[in-house]
């Protein structure tokens, strides 16, 4: 088969010893990257990319490769023991991964984010190896319309928890849809809801800021109040055998991290979405799908291993736009994409045919990174486990450090510190009151997304509604995003008619 | 000339302080961390992939001591970069990569940036326009086209970038030399137009030739006609707007800019740094390659153009009824 002794070449150039010496640097480099926050796959593509003109391409292909799933495993780590998105990818992964790490169990947390990075990364790249060709034509097919349509199943995802007080999480997703539109509006040019004129504003509400306000400093504030001086993170200890017993607690999830893996691919296919989007639409399916939907948002492995599954699949996803279309599907992919350009590549739908040498060495590579990444991921969980075990006043106060770091890092604008302090304040009063917050995150990542989409597609049919359900590919994500708005509802009266019978027949 | 004369200078207060061992060194600046460069444009679009090979170059050849990084920040016609850069004053490590929604965009909305004030450093070169439709389309040259639109009653869709911007620019040149009205679609940057081209969701654009480039070698798409002054080498068969009797001919400027009050010295390095690039083997191919016109120019005759261009602009703003 043709395919199978392209791929073969490419493991022959991969696994040689001095490429793998550069995966197992790349991606010790790429976790610690990804783990800071406020440093992503991005930053650390950035940093590296001169160096590979120095190597042939193909070695500086599967260093960039490496570090790439480094940084994406990397961004669990700080979310899940901290409680701050390490990576913009990991937003979602700090909903359930934080409250694991409060209950001691950090560990478990830790190996579920590694192995389901692991198999979201390998379901990614076996689809990508066997239908990267028609899976472009899939993206292709995907109009404005189409776009819309996805967006709104996320949300509906998310609206039809169960479990959430439904009106508190509407509540959320509309102040959020509101943040979302502060900034220069996309299609028109025209400055909106610039507050007290300053114009930090003008560019928009990074989501980023939000998620470290909310949940960092939101958080601590939180833990400050409830705990008072008793630590309430649980120090976790883990041996070897534990780390086992937890690979084996996988077993069970396969169902939630297929269905991430799937979701992860495709979402991050999409050149305007990406992988923070897609680990979200993961983690709302995984609540939606699960059988106690009320455990999530306190803990739940599934929680973890769904975003996880979804971010390390969209990375690949997003290589493929950038390959076949010449398209980058995410930020990082951008920049791969200026370095194949200098290595006198051109990306897009001829690469595949005039370089078959480059593609297949990438996605060998792609094959090698992801395992030498889970691996060294394992055999740190110790190490970062132990982290934990600082006594709270110092781990609190590091933490604050970390979030304001976060937040300044990637604008370098004070203005950024501020809004996490306001968002800090205000995170802590919502909780107080009980509003979920993930799906005001949700709102602001996906927010510019769906109003673009939806204005272009209006534009392009003068006005005619019905161009969203007249698309057969729309029409089935609207009717999808339908029945996720109605199951709440029909489980809400299903119980009022159970308990209205339950309380007539006593009065008989 | 401000270039050789700061050089000179420079290789002047180099040798006094060899000389004198004075710490004279203020002419040779450096750049002591990286260098970001903001992009006007969304990923994928020309001035994207310009300003991404820009930098790929720049780190090849040494040019630069420090990398260069890019960011996007394509929001609002480039309004975003724009307001950026404005609060970068006095920044010695910030440039932009601009293209025509520079002039366009203040002209457009009020977001207090007056572009006179900003610091121009080089133009690398004149990009060029070209009228493309799928290749599935029944659209094979310019009367086909006009046809087509008129048939369609203003339904056919025209995609491009930002409302404002160069795309709607060459879109409402297009309707009032044809008679015709389509409407127009925006989308975030030139790569994601071509896409919804390949893609049917809409049916023209009017992308620069590196943006659709590959899917031309692919077979994707099929170029209509040229807005340049002479054939394209990469499109020999593809007709000018000129030889078919219409005289329509719109350039895209791909220039680097700094902001207010750059030290003279940083600007003089940055502006030394695009001399030697655009010199570079790789730039010169990928001119020829990309149908670039090389069209060099900095300092005071860059300031002047840039003026110069803005005042056209707005009158072709008004013309259309876009001027704010």
């Amino acid at each position: 088969m043709d395919l199978l002794a392209h791929l073969a070449e490419g493991f022959a150039t991969s696994l040689s010893p001095v490429n793998l010496m550069i995966v197992i640097i790349g991606v010790t480099a790429g976790l610690f990257i990804g783990a800071m926050p406020g440093l992503g796959s991005v930053n650390g593509v950035a940093i590296v990319l001169p160096l590979t003109f120095i190597v042939p391409p193909s070695s500086a292909i599967i260093l960039l490769a490496a570090i790439y799933y480094g940084a994406m495993y990397g961004g669990a780590i700080s979310s899940i023991l901290l409680g701050i998105p390490g990576a913009s990818t990991a937003v979602a992964t700090t909903f359930d991964g934080r409250p694991m790490a409060q209950q001691g169990k950090a560990g478990l947390a830790l190996i579920a984010a590694a192995v389901a990075s692991f198999v979201g990364g390998t379901i990614s790249v076996v689809l990508f190896t066997l239908f990267a060709a028609p899976l472009a034509d899939l993206a292709l097919a995907f109009g404005p319309a189409e776009e819309f349509a996805l967006v709104l199943l996320a949300f509906t995802t998310f609206v039809g928890l169960g479990g959430d007080d439904v009106l508190k999480t509407i509540i959320m997703i509309c102040l959020g849809l509101v943040l979302s539109t502060v900034g220069l509006d996309l299609i028109s040019g025209q400055p909106r809801l610039i507050f007290f004129d300053q114009p930090g504003f003008y560019s928009g509400m990074s989501f980023l800021v939000l998620a470290i306000g909310v949940y960092g400093v939101g958080e601590i504030l939180h833990t400050i109040e409830t705990s008072k001086t008793a630590p309430q993170v649980t120090p976790a200890r883990l041996t070897f055998g534990s780390l086992w017993l937890g690979i084996k607690e996988m077993n069970k999830l396969w169902r939630t991290m297929s269905f991430g893996s799937f979701i992860g691919f495709f979402v991050g296919m999409l050149p305007a979405a990406g992988a923070t989007p897609a680990a979200l639409m993961a983690y709302g399916l995984a609540k939606l799908m699960s059988k106690n939907p009320d455990s999530f948002g306190k803990g739940n492995i599934e929680g973890v291993a769904a975003p996880e599954t979804a971010n390390n699949a969209a990375s690949t996803g997003s290589l493929l736009p950038m390959l076949t279309l010449g398209i980058p599907g995410s930020p990082t992919t951008a920049l791969l994409l200026g370095g194949m350009v200098m290595w006198g590549l051109v990306p897009g739908p001829m690469l595949f045919i005039e370089q078959p040498d480059f593609v297949w060495g990438l996605i060998s590579s792609l094959y090698t990174a992801n395992l030498f990444a889970v691996l060294v991921n394992i055999a740190l969980i110790p190490v970062f486990v132990w982290a934990l075990r600082m006594p709270f006043t110092v781990l609190c106060a590091m933490v604050l450090v970390l979030c304001i770091v976060g937040g300044y890092a990637p604008s370098q604008k004070m203005h950024d510190v501020w809004l996490i302090a306001g968002f800090g304040a205000g995170g802590y009063l919502l909780r107080k009151a009980d509003y979920p917050l993930a799906p005001l995150v949700l709102a602001i990542v996906l927010g510019p997304l769906m109003e673009k989409s939806f204005r272009q597609t209006l534009i392009a049919e003068q006005g005619n509604m019905m161009a969203f359900i007249e698309r057969p590919l729309s029409a089935t994500f609207i009717a999808i995003s339908a029945v996720f708005f109605l199951l709440p509802l029909l489980k809400h009266f299903r119980r009022m008619t159970r308990r209205n019978g339950a309380s007539e027949r006593p009065a008989e | 000339m401000t270039y050789t004369l700061t050089r000179r200078l420079a290789i002047v207060a180099t040798a006094s302080l060899a000389l004198l061992a004075a710490p004279a060194a203020a002419q040779d600046w450096k750049p002591i961390k990286p260098v970001e460069m903001v992009i006007m444009a969304g990923q994928g679009g020309g001035a994207d992939r310009l300003a991404r090979l820009f930098q790929s170059i720049i780190q090849k050849e040494k040019l630069s001591s420090m990398p260069l990084l890019p960011v996007n920040k394509g929001g609002g016609s480039g309004a975003e970069a724009l307001r950026y850069l404005l609060d970068k004053e006095g920044d010695n490590h910030t440039i932009m990569a601009t293209l025509n929604s520079y002039y366009t965009t203040p002209l457009r909305t009020d977001i207090g940036v007056n572009i006179e004030e900003f610091t121009p450093i080089a133009r690398m070169a004149l990009d060029t326009f070209v009228l493309w439709v799928n290749a599935d389309s029944d659209v094979h040259t310019l009367d086909d086209y006009v046809a087509a639109v008129k048939a369609s009653g203003g339904t056919w869709k025209m995609g491009g970038t930002g409302t404002g911007q160069e795309d709607s620019l060459v879109t409402a040149m297009l309707e009032k030399e044809f008679g015709i009205t389509m409407t127009y679609v925006p989308y975030g940057g030139g790569g994601d137009v071509a896409k919804n081209l390949v893609g049917k969701h809409v049916d023209s654009t009017v992308n620069n030739p590196s943006e659709a480039m590959g899917f031309y070698n692919a077979g994707r798409l099929r170029p209509i006609a040229a807005l340049t002054p002479d054939r394209i080498a990469a499109f020999p068969d593809t007709p000018t707007m000129g030889e078919l009797g219409h005289d329509l001919v719109y350039w895209m400027q791909r220039s680097f800019v700094a902001p207010k009050g750059m030290d003279p010295a940083a600007v003089a390095y940055y502006t030394s740094m695009f001399e030697k690039l655009s010199q570079t083997e790789e730039w010169q191919s990928y001119m020829s390659e990309q149908a670039l016109l090389n069209e060099f120019l900095t300092g005071d005759a860059l300031q002047a153009y840039f003026i110069e261009e803005r005042g056209k602009h707005a009158d072709l703003l008004n013309a259309i009824g876009e001027g704010s």
